[in-house]
């Protein structure tokens, strides 16, 4: 076991990757001498050069689109869209191109390719380097997509990710970069895609969630737990293919759910969530579902005001949970 | 013979117009060789001829605009090898829709005692469903006296505390028919209260003292209820009955009190004045056939009210021991839903606690609640002069919607003249 | 007439007079195909069809300077010579246009000439246009990571070059000096847009520049000066020299595709004009005058090829079409494959 930081864990899942195979390559902007502009890939141009270590033009679109076409012709590119805000550019290519040329070619060519993107908020980064942007994403069918929270997750996730025969978007949530450590098990560690995990297990009601309010949440149950409110937090871990299976059979249990996501709520993951949960576990529920998640304007503002706004934390969190116990 | 139909030019094209025939009728044609001019609002060409062989019929004239899908011409094959498909298909297949779920008409009978219309989440549904729990006799934790799955388990948990199960009482009033007026909540008069201090001490509601207070709450703020007493002189009832009782008690098995007696007047009473026997709709009054009494029992746990169904159908006798039965299950809790139910009134001996005038709770959805008061010996009038005699005061206390004071007075003559006329036949 | 030494002499390198054979059979072929499709849809039997008539020149040529097997194409939907010319039959082109569920590109999902034939090294491609061309170089940022001696050509219509995604891709390209071809098969319309309010710039070849590498123009209706540019252009890439773009300027006789009507936008002289340019008729004449071939071979070749299109289509349309149980199929890596 190690303790290490999500960034680090990051760090290990794509130097271990690119060790392990030498199909895998990185390509994105300053990847190379720079190392990444939160020092991801740091010494990774020395160690596998040049050929293996792409720093792109400044064109997100290309990024994607050359690492398509390499995923085609059987190699492993892992593109990074420095900030998920400029990924726009790339949605040709991640949605019309990536996630379609399997079906599209019945089986014929795939693209096994992996975009990595930094997201989410609480860093000041104002409204361009603080969105959320699975929702725009998580719709589309033949898209994989990975939102972990912790180190091991991370690393474990990441790696499955590379080895996975799809195109997997993989979001890393900024903030959790150097505030989350954790333990990450030794040798060959995958999280297998697909898979929630139940964070805090507990009886009277289910908050669903991922990314960095999975860390939130847990905090809000111990608050609560003193209160005698026992809270269960499952943290899907990836979106799609979402664990449904998880996520009722923890609503069958505690019969209240509580879905929190940073994201705008409005047609967010959230949504999707409650409505897997309201047609399947509809005869389960003691209390209707309910969302927490950030509110319906653009992203969060630059003040910080703004920001605390719009972040959900373990305060919030805790109110609703209480709430919801209360019905 | 094979048709040529009017193929799709264009993807959201529907229709196109003939604009001229390359063949006429009796000519021959080759495969793909021209055979009209067709024009839509997107392009204009010529039709290859989808067959070799005879134009033997134009089914579409020059200038004439028809559907895509729709034949325009008959072309009669030489005979030779076998085409492929023989109808063009008339345009891009439709895509297969998509299964449709049919529309899941939700049962209010989903077998769950106490479906009054309250709302249950589907959780507490289910939950008393498993357990045969009557919610009705469930009191609710949650928001609002909401009852919640938590307190569903906890009723299923513990048998004597409470929510009854279905052999046994759950209401202190006759289960009413679903009526569309929710229980207020306490809220509406409510009026602060101190908290209790180290001296008090706290009772805890149960869930029959819940219920009642509820529909003792509701009925008195719903219904605008009037009363009115009338006294009865039972002197000669009263002897009558002291010379009967034992002989009775030996037959029957039962005793005979006032209560049967009472009973048999009321019920009586009500054959004549039939609109007392009735129940507010909203907007008709429900006057209804049957008569059956019901008597409200004091028990261990709070009020109940079993019925006598057709009680005016009943002897005295039968009347006594239908009655000594429902009380004795009623102090057992062995009452069943049925003898609890379909009451039209609802019968009060306030008398049997010493009360000798009393203004009981009208019963919803009964128009009316009788009571009966303890036989007390008075200076009376009679004849002018001052004798000693047993009278019972008796009262309705009746809805307003439904009937008026002379209504009332009427059924009180009613019944004072029987308890004050000749005994009633044994 | 010359003597077929000195013919062969003077053809381009690689080139032989069987060869020229086969190119002219291709194009011959293509074009069958391309009128077929064109009746099918005016029988009202297929909803649509896309045309590359008077492309047929430009893309046998460009076939041809292909190394089958060893080199990637990565076409657009006009590109069916193309396809033809690198191995991709009869019957599988009719198949496509009737979307059944056997068809090899997409298994009927796709429209009409969007190829993907991986076992004859053609990718696949959407309806988007000019998404494939970043792909390409993918592609041929692979081939130089593996030091695999491939090349993409990557073709694409003069109207793809405005898209953001296509400079982007010459960008990346050019720096890295990448074993890959731009095939421009300019026809001066992208569907009913002339190539003036498509571009400021002459000609699409004078854009190479902006990205550090050549750009060559030849004419698009004759197949060996096509093959020549794209060939000089293949063997350049190979020798790691980096990217060309190869503009052959042809013409689209036809509307854009069935569901188009050019003559809003063209008129019936101009389109006439252009039969004059007719590559098959053109290649015809110059293989006879140098006693390539006879008329009884034309004959003959374009009896075969009119056999070979009735086949196909016969064949295709028989074909039973994808059923709603074949809908999930090759979603992900674990979906059902049949």
């Amino acid at each position: 076991m190690a303790t290490k930081t999500v960034l680090e864990a990051v760090r290990d899942a794509l130097h271990d990757e690119m060790k392990r195979d030498e199909r895998v390559f990185i390509l994105g902007e300053d990847v190379g001498p720079r190392g990444n502009v939160f020092r991801i890939t740091a010494g990774f141009l020395d160690e596998f050069g040049r050929d293996r270590v792409i720093d792109t033009p400044l064109a997100e679109a290309s990024i994607a689109g050359v690492a398509v076409g390499a995923a085609m012709m059987g190699m492993r590119p892992v593109a990074e869209i420095q900030f998920a805000d400029f990924i726009y550019p790339a949605y040709n290519q991640i949605v019309g191109e990536a996630a379609k040329i399997r079906y599209r070619s019945a089986g014929g060519n795939t693209c096994p390719l992996v975009i990595r993107t930094p997201y989410g908020g609480g860093v000041r980064g104002a409204l361009s380097h603080s969105v959320s942007v699975e929702a725009l994403f998580y719709h589309v069918p033949g898209l994989k997509i990975c939102a972990p929270s912790t180190p091991a997750d991370t690393q474990g996730l990441l790696t499955a990710a590379i080895r996975d025969d799809d195109p997997v978007l993989f979001l890393e949530h900024k903030k959790t970069y150097r505030l989350i450590k954790g333990e990450v098990p030794d040798g060959d560690h995958i999280v297998p895609l697909g898979k929630a995990d139940v964070a805090r297990e507990g009886r009277d009601l289910s908050v669903i969630t991922y990314g960095l309010m999975r860390h939130f949440a847990v905090e809000a149950a111990e608050q609560i737990a003193r209160e005698g409110i026992d809270a269960e937090v499952v943290d899907l871990r990836t979106i799609q293919p979402m664990d449904r299976d998880a996520i009722l059979r923890s609503v069958s249990k505690t019969r209240r759910a509580l879905v929190v996501h940073e994201d705008n709520k409005f047609g967010g993951v959230g949504a999707e969530i409650a409505a897997l949960i309201a047609e399947d576990a509809f005869l389960d529920l003691d209390a209707p579902i309910r969302r927490l998640c950030g509110p319906d304007v653009p992203a969060m503002g630059y003040a910080k005001e703004y920001e605390d706004a719009f972040m959900p934390s373990p305060e919030k969190i805790a109110a609703a949970m209480r709430e919801l116990a209360a019905f | 013979m094979p048709n040529v139909i009017m193929p799709q030019l264009g993807e959201t094209v529907t229709e196109g117009t003939v604009g001229k025939w390359l063949k006429k009728v009796g000519e021959q044609v080759a495969k793909y060789e021209p055979l009209l001019d067709v024009e839509t609002d997107k392009v204009a060409s010529e039709i290859p001829s989808p067959y070799a062989g005879t134009v033997t019929k134009i089914l579409a004239e020059e200038g004439a605009t028809v559907p895509v899908g729709a034949p325009i011409c008959e072309i009669e094959e030489t005979g030779k090898k076998a085409e492929g498909p023989a109808q063009a298909v008339p345009g891009p297949a439709q895509a297969p829709a998509g299964p449709v779920a049919p529309a899941q008409q939700q049962s209010r009978g989903d077998g769950v005692q106490g479906d009054d219309g309250a709302r249950y989440s589907p959780a507490v549904r289910k939950l008393a469903r498993e357990h045969r729990i009557d919610l009705r006799g469930v009191t609710g934790t949650g928001r609002g006296g909401r009852v919640t799955a938590q307190d569903v388990a906890t009723a299923s948990k513990t048998p004597s505390a409470s929510p009854p199960r279905l052999a046994a009482p759950s209401a202190p009033l006759s289960p009413a028919p679903p009526t569309p007026t929710a229980v207020p909540p306490q809220q509406a008069h409510a009026v602060p209260v101190a908290p209790p201090s180290g001296e008090d001490s706290i009772v805890k509601l149960t869930p029959i003292r819940k219920t009642i207070a509820d529909r003792m709450a509701q009925s008195r703020f719903t219904i605008p209820f009037a009363w009115s007493l009338v006294e009865v002189d039972v002197t000669e009832l009263a002897k009558w009955r002291d010379k009967e009782k034992a002989g009775f008690k030996a037959r029957e098995g039962v005793s005979l009190t006032f209560v049967p007696i009472v009973v048999s007047a009321v019920a009586a009473a009500l054959r004549q004045v039939p609109l007392v026997n009735s129940a507010w709709a909203g907007d008709h009054i429900i006057q209804r056939r049957r008569v059956n009494v019901g008597i409200a029992i004091d028990t261990d746990d709070g009020l109940i009210v079993p019925v006598v169904r057709d009680a005016d159908r009943l002897s005295l006798s039968g009347l006594a021991t239908t009655l000594a039965e429902l009380i004795d299950k009623a102090r057992r809790r062995k009452l069943t839903m049925e003898e609890l139910s379909d009451g039209t009134i609802t019968v009060n001996n306030t008398g049997a606690i010493g009360s000798v005038i009393s203004v009981p709770i009208i019963n919803p959805p009964q128009a009316a609640i009788f009571a009966m008061e303890a036989t007390v010996k008075r200076p009376w009038v009679v004849n002018d002069a001052i004798a000693i005699r047993s009278i019972m005061n008796v009262s309705l206390c009746f809805d307003h919607r439904v009937f008026d004071g002379g209504t009332a007075s009427k059924f009180l003559q009613s019944v004072k003249r029987r308890l004050e006329g000749p005994p009633p036949a044994l | 007439m010359k003597s077929e030494a000195k013919i062969r002499a003077a053809l381009p390198a690689g080139l032989t007079p069987e060869a020229l054979r086969g190119m002219y059979y291709y194009m011959v072929l293509t074009r069958l195909c391309d009128d077929r499709a064109f009746a099918l849809n005016r029988q009202g039997k297929i909803p649509f069809a896309a045309t590359c008539q008077g492309h047929e020149a430009a893309q046998v040529g460009a076939a041809f300077a292909v190394q089958r097997g060893t080199d990637w194409i990565f076409p657009y939907y006009r590109d069916t010579a193309l396809a033809i010319a690198s191995g991709v039959t009869a019957r599988e082109q009719l198949m496509c246009l009737f979307a059944r569920k056997a068809d090899i590109f997409s298994s009927g999902r796709q429209f009409p000439n969007h190829y993907s034939v991986p076992d004859r090294n053609i990718a696949s491609i959407s309806s988007i246009i000019a998404a494939h061309v970043t792909h390409g170089v993918g592609a041929a940022l692979t081939f130089k990571m593996r030091k695999q001696p491939a090349v993409a050509l990557i073709s694409f219509g003069e109207g793809s070059t405005s898209e953001g995604e296509w400079h982007e891709a010459l960008n990346f390209a050019g720096i890295h000096r990448l074993p890959c071809v731009f095939f421009c098969e300019n026809n001066e319309f992208a569907i009913s847009v002339p190539q003036k309010l498509q571009m400021a710039v002459k000609n699409v070849a004078d854009r190479a520049a902006g990205y550090g590498f050549a750009g060559v123009i030849c004419d698009g209706t004759d197949p060996l000066a096509t093959y020549a540019a794209v060939h000089d252009a293949m063997e350049k890439a190979r020798r790691g020299e980096g990217p060309t773009l190869v503009e052959a300027k042809c013409y689209r006789a036809m509307s854009h595709t069935s569901d188009d009507n050019q003559l809003t936008y063209r008129t019936q002289d101009e389109i006439d004009a252009l039969k004059l340019r007719d590559p098959i008729p053109k290649f015809e004449a110059w293989l006879k005058e140098r006693g390539l071939i006879d008329d009884s071979a034309l004959k003959e070749f374009k009896a075969k090829a009119q056999a070979e299109v009735d086949e196909a289509t016969d064949w295709a349309e028989a074909q039973p079409p994808p059923t709603e149980a074949d809908l999930q199929t090759h979603l992900y890596a674990n979906s059902p494959t049949a």
